[in-house]
């Protein structure tokens, strides 16, 4: 799948140059328009999940659990996606408010935002489906692209991925820490200790609030309010998870090697981005429950732009690619997943055998 | 979520029931703080963050008006003279600035007011005076300042002011007026009670010498002739520059024969205070100064690479721009208040390097030193604990 597309060293710079267009304008348009966005979306969230919380109170009736779930649930997808997973990427950081600021956001997810923001938005975003690189790839557990070598463990990755959707905050809090890298030295285990204690720390918050604290508050509804933040916390997995392996792992994204970086410019940044990253195609609601994720192209190519802009910029993009002759990956939300699950049921199995990429 | 720089020492201890409350909450909220979602219902509900809603702007003049801001429950009383910041958002970007309170201590109403002058460049005041509707909501933070008055007042007081200086000076006058020279906590005792027993003591003698350009450009103008027509003890020199030239202090004895027996305050622009300090010279301990925008000089450093080391961000800066708008440009999160150099509320701890005083040009800093980065530059490499 490493179908690279080959463009000249000068339409590579062009291509960069295009791209750092968009986003200065981008920047420079910056103002109290998205800031409103952005109160307004945490002003909705906060009042979906209270609206949530208090529903479940009264969920001794099975719709008003069910409403009350599922505005719990979307509450949490909103609270991780559109606003965490963004806050913590710096976009709104340019307002100045310490309040919503990637220094000092904090989310419901298992993984503290320190160890997030260097995995995520250093590791990843840098090394973007390069192997041996961006340990994103398949999550160090599963084998989503031929070029990964096959091992016998990988008979089990359909199942792995059933339980790494159901327990996604939590996979993704551990394999943050990077525990394969203790053995070769890389990381010290102390070092690893320390970080364990602090997603410890958070997760014993997170299971006090929603498995003790807010059942005991309900009295005589604990066991459906249980019940109810249980399924509201599975549903935001599931969903994340489906929403973020849309991202890079569909048919049409590539994996880069190693040497593929060297001497890497600018433009070739781009590129790499561009290739390794997938849309979701789909109306405001879908962009708005997938944190913007749907555009993972812009959002890959413009980590720190507020997400709010993506959908605007997302045709220029798409533009600019037919322009260049790149391809633009996208597909509906059932599409891009089927292909997914394709892909991980395919490659739990040795080969199919690749041509190295050029 | 934790909260930085402004907030967590400023709520009283009074509100400690409160408190442990809120912190037992927080069981429910983690990892928000309650008041991210009491928020919702009230921005002034705050404990842990000082705010306040602008109720109402009254124009002061044709380019000056006070706004009246009723700030949240964990506001501390100011003492008459002090200044505060104000954190407001323009085109969805929060900018802080320093503003002398105009209000007394304990106003009925409970609200407080700043009176700001528009600058012809100035972001932050133009938008204050022309574009701030009621309801706006402002961060604010606790009262700070020494140019206050002592407790009990002395007998016999002058003020020279000059432009928007007469505000920290109109909030003094008021509290004169209402008998208590007391605002808040550390002001010698005082608070509600102690300003009910002084409330029936006898105004000092004042002298105040205020200069603005024309009558019609003085600040709290038909107030200040107003309360000296009705005042026995107080006595009100207009000086309208633009016909009569700029004041000097060797006019003073002509206008005011006992100023040197006099507690002085002093209000207005840089070379106003230059003059003054100087007339005052062998009797400083009489004068009280506030400076509102002492002048930047443009000559800076040699600019260097700075590292925001809590924040882990690193930015190139050259030796002109201060380190505050460096900070600001990279995205950190960074502690401002004046920008020019008289309020501290920008400062950082310096880890290494040097810096370079934009106002002075002089090259100053060692591992530890408290810099404000309002006014200082790059002078080579700079790791900075922001």
């Amino acid at each position: 799948m490493s179908t690279t597309a080959v463009l000249f060293p000068a339409d590579v710079e062009d291509f960069g140059r295009e791209l750092d267009k968009i986003r200065d304008e981008v920047i420079g348009s910056l103002g109290e328009q998205d800031a409103k966005y952005i109160r307004g979306v945490i002003a909705m969230q906060r009042r979906l999940e209270l609206g949530g919380r208090a529903l479940l109170f009264a969920s001794w009736l099975p719709p008003v659990w069910v409403a009350g779930t599922a505005a719990l649930a979307t509450a949490k997808i909103l609270e991780n996606m559109e606003i965490g997973h963004n806050v913590l990427h710096g976009q709104w950081d340019w307002m100045r408010d310490p309040k919503i600021h990637s220094m000092t956001w904090e989310w419901d997810f298992a993984s503290p935002a320190d160890q997030w923001k260097h995995s995520h938005n250093y590791i990843h975003h840098t090394w973007t489906n390069v192997l041996g690189k961006d340990r994103d790839i398949g999550y160090s557990a599963m084998r989503v692209s031929p070029e990964q070598r096959w091992y016998p463990i990988y008979l089990a990755q359909p199942l792995y991925n059933v339980l790494l959707a159901l327990f996604f905050e939590y996979g993704i809090a551990v394999y943050d820490v990077e525990l394969e890298r203790i053995p070769t030295g890389e990381k010290s285990p102390k070092e690893a200790l320390s970080q364990l204690r602090a997603i410890a720390g958070k997760v014993r918050r997170q299971i006090i609030k929603d498995y003790v604290a807010f059942p005991l508050v309900a009295g005589p509804c604990f066991l459906p309010v249980l019940l109810g933040n249980l399924t509201a916390n599975l549903a935001r997995n599931v969903w994340a998870h489906t929403i973020i392996f849309c991202g890079h792992f569909p048919e049409g994204a590539e994996v880069f090697t190693e040497d593929q970086l060297e001497d890497e410019t600018r433009g070739d940044w781009y590129v790499r981005q561009l290739l390794g990253s997938c849309n979701i195609d789909g109306g405001p609601l879908l962009h708005l429950m997938s944190g913007n994720l749907s555009h993972q192209i812009e959002h890959h190519l413009f980590p720190d732009l507020p997400s709010n802009r993506y959908a605007e910029i997302a045709p220029r993009i798409r533009a600019l690619c037919e322009r260049f002759g790149l391809p633009y990956t996208s597909g509906s939300l059932t599409r891009q997943t089927r292909s997914v699950w394709k892909r991980i049921l395919r490659l739990a199995l040795p080969g199919p055998p690749t041509t190295p990429a050029g | 979520m934790t909260t930085p720089y402004l907030t967590t020492s400023d709520a009283p201890p009074r509100w400690s029931v409160r408190r442990q409350l809120a912190s037992a909450s927080r069981w429910l909220t983690t990892p928000l703080m309650p008041d991210d979602y009491l928020g919702l219902l009230n921005p002034l509900w705050s404990a842990e963050e000082l705010r306040g809603r602008v109720e109402a702007v009254h124009p002061e003049t044709a380019d000056a008006a006070t706004l009246v801001i009723r700030p949240s429950r964990n506001w501390v009383p100011h003492r008459p003279g002090q200044w505060v910041r104000i954190g407001i958002d323009i085109e969805g970007i929060r900018h802080w600035r320093a503003y002398s309170l105009s209000s007394a201590p304990q106003r009925p109403d409970g609200c407080v007011t700043i009176t700001v002058k528009a600058v012809p460049d100035g972001l932050v005041s133009r938008h204050l005076v022309r574009r701030t509707a009621p309801g706006t909501i402002v961060g604010l933070t606790r009262p700070e300042g020494e140019f206050v008055l002592p407790e009990p007042p002395p007998p016999r007081l002058l003020f020279l002011t000059a432009g928007s200086g007469i505000t920290p000076v109109m909030a003094m006058l008021h509290s004169l007026l209402t008998g208590g020279a007391a605002g808040g906590e550390g002001a010698g005792g005082g608070g509600a009670v102690s300003l009910q027993s002084e409330k029936h003591r006898e105004m000092p003698d004042v002298v105040l010498v205020h200069s603005a350009p024309m009558p019609e450009d003085v600040i709290f103008g038909e107030e200040l002739r107003g309360l000296a027509a009705r005042l026995p003890n107080l006595r009100l020199y207009e000086r309208h520059t633009r016909a009569g030239g700029r004041l000097k202090p060797t006019d003073l004895p002509a206008l005011c024969p006992d100023w040197a027996d006099r507690a002085a305050w002093a209000c207005g622009p840089t070379e106003m205070l230059d003059e003054v300090a100087a007339h005052w010279a062998g009797r400083s301990d009489r004068l009280h100064v506030e400076h509102f925008r002492p002048a930047v000089s443009a000559a800076g450093g040699e600019g260097g690479r700075v590292r925001f080391t809590k924040s882990g961000r690193e930015v190139d800066a050259d030796g002109g721009t201060p380190l505050l708008t460096v900070g600001e440009d990279a995205g950190v999160l960074m502690p401002s208040g004046c920008r020019v150099g008289i309020c501290f509320g920008c400062v950082g701890r310096l880890s290494s390097g040097q810096v370079c005083d934009l106002r002075t040009g002089q090259v100053h800093g060692e591992e530890g030193d408290l810099v404000q980065t309002c006014v200082s530059a790059a002078a080579g490499p700079v790791d900075i604990e922001l």
